[in-house]
C-alpha cells in the first residue's frame, strides 16, 4: 500500500506548512487524502500505512480516525449522501427527504445499496440552514432538496458512475 | 438602510478574484497597517469596540492585548474557521464570496499580533471553500501582499489552510489547537490560556473568521469611527445567518441599532413567516443560546422594544432574555414543535459531546433519550423534572462550554414552554398520529404574536 507520486508529493507539502518536529499536525488533512485515494473509508492497514508515513504509533492514528465524524470506519457506497436532520434542517423538511431516500434506494439510514453505489447517512448540522434540507455529496453541498431534486441527484450519480466503468 | 462594510461589495462579479477585490479597495488597510507600528493596530482595534463574532462577544482588543511576547518565541495568530453551530453559516458566506477581505484581515491582524504564520482551522465538510481560499492565498502571494516582505516592508507572513474532519467541539479555541496539532479535539483546561500557551505551547490568538475580516474596515475607517456604527457597546455590523420558518433565509448584515421585529418582519431581511402562519418562538444566537417565545423576543419583560445587539439580546438574563451568540437566527412557527425541536438539539449535543466530562458525557445522552421519550408520547410528568434536574448539573461542571451549550436550550424550552412538554405527556396518542401545530397547545399560544 502506498499513495501514488502525486499525492506524495502533496503530503510533503503538508507537512512542511508546520514546524520542524511538529509533523504530527498533518495527519488530520492526510487521513483525508487517505480517504480519497484508499476507496473511501479507513481500513487498518489504511491508518497503519499513515502512522509509518508520519512516523507516528499506529494508536496515534486511530485515536484521531474515531474522534472525527468524516473519517469512514467502515466501507462506504460510490456515492455518500450525508442529509443533515438537526434543528434546522428538521423544520424544513429534512425528515420527509431521509424517508424519500430510503424508500427510493430501499436502505435503511446507515445502509448501502446491494450494488454499492449508494450510502446513506444522517449527520448533524453542516452550517446550510438557511439553504435547508440538504446534504454532502462529496465535496460539494445539495441544497434546498426537493424529492424532484433527490431524483436528479441520483439519476446524475447512476449516469456518471456508468461514464467512468 | 443599514450601513454595510463587510458584505457591502459581495456583489460586485469577480469580488471572489485578486484584481477586482484590489480595484474596489481591497488590500488598503494592509498599505496603512504596514506604515503604522503594531502596537498602533492593536490600539485601533481597541478603540472600535470590537466583540469576538463567534459567540462569546469577548473584546477582541483586550484579548490581543493579552497575547504573550517572549523573546524568540513564535507566535501565531489561528482563525477558527469551524463554524458548526446550528443555525450559524455566515463564516461560510464571507469565505465563499469575499475571500479575500479573510486574508486581508489575517495579514493586518498577523503583522499587529507579531505572528509570522498565521492557520485557517476551516470544517472539513466546507471542502469546496479551501480551494476558494487556497486561491485567494495565491494570488495575494503572487502580488506581493504576502508571503516574504510585504510590499517591501520586512514584514513576513505566510498562510495556511488546516482542514477539520467533523467535530462541532473543534469550534471551542482549545479544541481546535488540539486539532491542529494532530489530536482528537478534547478541550484543555485553562488556565493557560491559549494567549499564553496556545499551539505548540506557543502565544496564539484564536480568533473568528468574521472578527479577523471586522479589522479591515476598522483600519481603514480608523477604531473611532467604526465605534460610532451600532449602539453602546455593540459597535460595528454583524453578520446574522436567518434559518427556519421566514420567507427569505440567508446571511445579513446588520448595524445592531433595529428591531428584534424589523429583522423578522422587513421585506430587507427575513421577510416575515411563510404562510400566513405566526412566529411561535426563536433563538437568536445559534442553538446554544435561550429559545424564546413571541412575546418575549420582540419585547423584553420590561416592555421595551427588543433590538438586535449583545445588551438588548441578553435583557432580563435567562429568565427572560437570550444571548447575541454567533448570530445564528432560528425562527420557529406556530406549526413548529418545540418538544421535537429541541430534542434535535439534543441530540446534536450528545453527537458532538468529545467524552472528556462525564456530567456533558452522561448528561447529553440522557437527555437526548428522555425528550425522545416524550416527543414520542413516551414520557412521564417526572421525566421534565428529570430534565431540568440534568441540564443543571451540566452546566457549569465541565472543562468546555459545550456543556453549557447543551444544558441551556433544554432549560430554556421548559421554562417558557413547560405546558408543550405537559402537553406530550398527557396525550401519548397524538403524539403518536404526531398531530402536532396549534391544536393542543392552548397555553403557549397566548405568546404566539400575530
Amino acid at each position: 500500500m502506498q499513495f501514488s507520486e502525486n499525492t506524495l508529493q502533496q503530503v510533503k507539502e503538508i507537512i512542511a506548512r508546520y514546524p520542524e518536529g511538529k509533523h504530527k499536525s498533518a495527519l488530520l488533512p492526510i487521513l483525508h487524502m487517505a480517504q480519497d485515494e484508499f476507496g473511501g473509508w479507513l481500513d487498518v492497514p489504511v491508518m497503519d500505512y499513515v502512522a509509518s508515513l508520519l512516523k507516528l504509533e499506529p494508536i496515534e492514528v486511530y485515536e484521531v480516525a474515531t474522534f472525527y465524524s468524516m473519517y469512514n470506519l467502515k466501507p462506504v457506497g460510490r456515492y455518500h449522501f450525508e442529509v443533515c436532520h438537526t434543528g434546522p434542517c428538521m423544520v424544513n423538511g429534512s425528515d420527509d427527504i431521509i424517508a424519500y431516500i430510503k424508500n427510493k434506494l430501499n436502505i435503511e439510514v446507515g445502509e448501502t445499496t446491494s450494488d454499492g453505489m449508494f450510502t446513506l447517512k444522517t449527520v448533524e448540522c453542516l452550517g446550510a440552514c438557511g439553504y435547508a434540507p440538504m446534504m454532502q455529496l462529496g465535496k460539494f453541498y445539495k441544497e434546498h432538496l426537493t424529492k424532484e431534486k433527490v431524483d436528479q441527484i441520483i439519476d446524475d450519480c447512476r449516469k456518471t458512475a456508468s461514464l467512468q466503468n | 438602510m443599514g450601513r454595510k462594510i463587510l458584505i457591502d461589495k459581495v456583489h460586485i462579479e469577480g469580488i471572489r478574484f485578486f484584481d477586482t477585490y484590489r480595484k474596489n479597495g481591497g488590500y488598503a488597510s494592509l498599505e496603512k497597517a504596514l506604515k503604522i507600528s503594531p502596537a498602533e493596530v492593536v490600539e485601533e482595534v481597541k478603540k472600535s469596540g470590537l466583540r469576538g463574532r463567534g459567540g462569546a462577544g469577548f473584546p477582541t482588543g483586550l484579548k490581543w492585548s493579552f497575547l504573550a511576547k517572549p523573546e524568540g518565541i513564535q507566535r501565531y495568530l489561528v482563525v477558527n474557521a469551524d463554524e458548526s453551530e446550528p443555525g450559524t453559516f455566515k463564516d461560510r458566506y464571507l469565505m465563499e464570496f469575499i475571500p479575500h477581505l479573510l486574508i486581508e484581515g489575517m495579514i493586518v491582524s498577523s503583522y499587529a499580533l507579531g505572528a509570522n504564520t498565521a492557520y485557517i482551522y476551516i470544517r472539513g465538510e466546507y471542502a469546496w471553500i479551501i480551494d476558494i481560499l487556497q486561491k485567494a492565498i495565491d494570488e495575494a502571494k503572487e502580488q506581493s501582499f504576502l508571503g516574504k516582505n510585504i510590499l517591501g516592508s520586512g514584514y513576513d507572513c505566510e498562510i495556511f489552510i488546516h482542514r477539520g474532519a467533523g467535530a462541532y467541539i473543534c469550534g471551542e479555541e482549545t479544541a481546535l489547537l488540539e486539532s491542529l496539532e494532530g489530536k482528537r479535539g478534547n478541550p484543555r483546561i485553562k488556565p493557560p490560556f491559549p494567549a499564553v500557551k496556545g499551539l505548540w505551547d506557543c502565544p496564539t490568538v484564536v480568533n473568528n473568521v468574521e472578527t479577523i475580516a471586522a479589522v479591515v474596515p476598522i483600519i481603514n475607517e480608523g477604531g473611532d469611527e467604526y465605534a460610532l456604527i451600532g449602539i453602546g457597546k455593540s459597535t460595528g455590523t454583524k453578520l446574522i445567518s436567518a434559518c427556519g420558518n421566514i420567507k427569505k433565509p440567508g446571511v445579513y448584515e446588520i448595524d445592531m441599532t433595529i428591531s428584534v421585529e424589523e429583522f423578522i418582519y422587513s421585506d430587507e431581511y427575513c421577510g416575515g413567516i411563510p404562510n400566513g402562519r405566526r412566529l411561535k418562538a426563536c433563538i437568536p444566537g445559534g442553538s446554544s443560546v435561550p429559545i424564546l417565545p413571541a412575546n418575549l423576543l420582540l419585547k423584553t419583560a420590561k416592555g421595551e422594544t427588543r433590538l438586535m445587539n449583545y445588551e438588548s439580546l441578553a435583557d432580563g438574563g435567562f429568565q427572560s432574555g437570550s444571548m447575541m451568540g454567533s448570530g445564528g437566527f432560528i425562527v420557529l412557527d406556530e406549526d413548529q414543535c418545540i418538544v421535537r425541536h429541541t430534542y434535535t438539539l439534543a441530540r446534536f449535543y450528545r453527537h458532538e459531546s468529545c467524552g472528556q466530562c462525564s456530567p456533558c458525557r452522561e448528561g447529553t445522552g440522557w437527555m437526548e433519550k428522555i425528550l425522545l421519550n416524550i416527543e414520542r408520547g413516551k414520557g412521564k410528568m417526572s421525566d421534565i423534572d428529570l430534565l431540568w434536574d440534568i441540564q443543571s448539573k451540566i452546566e457549569g461542571n465541565t472543562i468546555c462550554p459545550l456543556g453549557d451549550a447543551a444544558a441551556w436550550p433544554v432549560a430554556a424550552a421548559i421554562r417558557h414552554f413547560r405546558d408543550e412538554f405537559e402537553w406530550h405527556v398527557q396525550n401519548p396518542e397524538e403524539c403518536l398520529r404526531r398531530n402536532y401545530g396549534l391544536a393542543g397547545y392552548a397555553e403557549p399560544l397566548e405568546a404566539v404574536i400575530s
